[in-house]
């Protein structure tokens, strides 16, 4: 199924979990902040909550700034 | 010492982690300022360079992060901005920044104001950057801002405290602390800012162009404690005409 990661569209599994996709992009959950259809998901739900066709995606980390 | 929201700080000196050439040299430039509150930005994850994080160079435990809502144009996005800073840090500080012209990169003093008060009413430690605006200085304490941030020259100018007069205002009336930011590009200019009276400053562009940050923020952090110590210590009254410091009285066999 397609959906959309940081502005990009992106083929993942069907029924992917973020947790899964996080790792599959060979990120760090602990210090990305994940948002969902707008929506801020929590760490602890990175595992349970999946994703489906046509998401929209934003992956957020902290970055240097002023 | 000083005291944000209950947290007591050593360092009158904060440093932002933008801009500089590498991450090994924004470390140690960090660590010579003595700073133990660095902002940090939010953006997108680049998905070509997954290693690139920031988080895996600074140390959490040592330093408190400041993350700044920079890039938000309006109070909504950046209230949307504070909110994955949050969920992302799991602390409540947040630097917020209202910018919507990019080209002077000045705050937005009406949508910064409805950003604070929704922010402080959500639990955030509230610090915001403000143009050097008196009234508005009280009005932001008022919404719950734990700090008030004014400028003293536009983000990345290196001007100086080019706002003093203003400034010096808002030292004289605010009941939370006062810390200069954006636009100090000398150590003298930080130290003009601590000798009239601010709690603190915070500065990234001047350590992160100079040729040497590691030295740099040194100076600065040499800078900041000079001009505490000396408001501390009292500044002498400027005045127009000459006063001897050396004693008039015996002087008589010259004439």
């Amino acid at each position: 199924m397609k959906i959309v990661c940081n502005g990009k569209e992106r083929e993942v599994k069907e029924g992917l979990s973020i947790e899964a996709l996080i790792l599959e992009l060979e990120l760090n959950p602990d210090t990305v902040v994940v948002e969902c259809n707008g929506a801020i998901v929590l760490r602890e739900d990175y595992a349970e909550q999946s994703l489906s066709e046509g998401s929209v995606l934003e992956l957020i980390r902290f970055v240097g700034g002023g | 010492m000083l005291t944000i929201a209950d947290h007591k700080f050593t360092s009158r000196l904060l440093v932002g982690t933008g801009k500089f050439s590498s991450s090994r040299i924004m470390k140690e430039a960090i660590e010579a300022s003595g700073s133990e509150m660095v902002t940090v930005a939010l953006r997108r994850v680049n998905l070509d360079d997954p290693g690139d994080d920031i988080m895996s160079v600074l140390d959490r435990k040592r330093y408190i992060f400041l993350p700044n809502t920079s890039g938000a144009r309006d109070s909504a996005e950046a209230v949307r901005l504070a909110r994955m800073a949050r969920a992302s840090g799991g602390s409540d500080w947040l630097k917020l920044e209202v910018t919507p012209d990019p080209r002077t990169l000045l705050p937005d003093p009406v949508e910064t104001l409805k950003a604070t008060e929704i922010l402080a009413g959500e639990g955030f430690k509230v610090l915001p950057y403000m143009n050097a605006d008196p009234i508005l200085a009280l009005k932001l304490q008022d919404a719950g801002a734990v700090a008030v941030m004014p400028l003293g020259a536009p983000i990345g100018t290196n001007r100086g405290l080019l706002t003093r007069f203003q400034v010096e205002i808002i030292i004289e009336q605010a009941r939370v602390p006062v810390i200069v930011d954006a636009g100090l590009g000398a150590p003298s200019h930080a130290a003009e800012a601590m000798e009239i009276g601010a709690d603190a400053v915070l500065v990234n562009t001047a350590l992160a162009v100079a040729a040497d940050p590691v030295r740099m923020a040194k100076a600065f952090a040499m800078a900041v404690e000079a001009g505490r110590f000396a408001f501390e210590a009292g500044l002498g009254r400027a005045q127009v005409h000459a006063e001897a410091s050396s004693p008039e009285a015996g002087l008589d066999f010259l004439s």
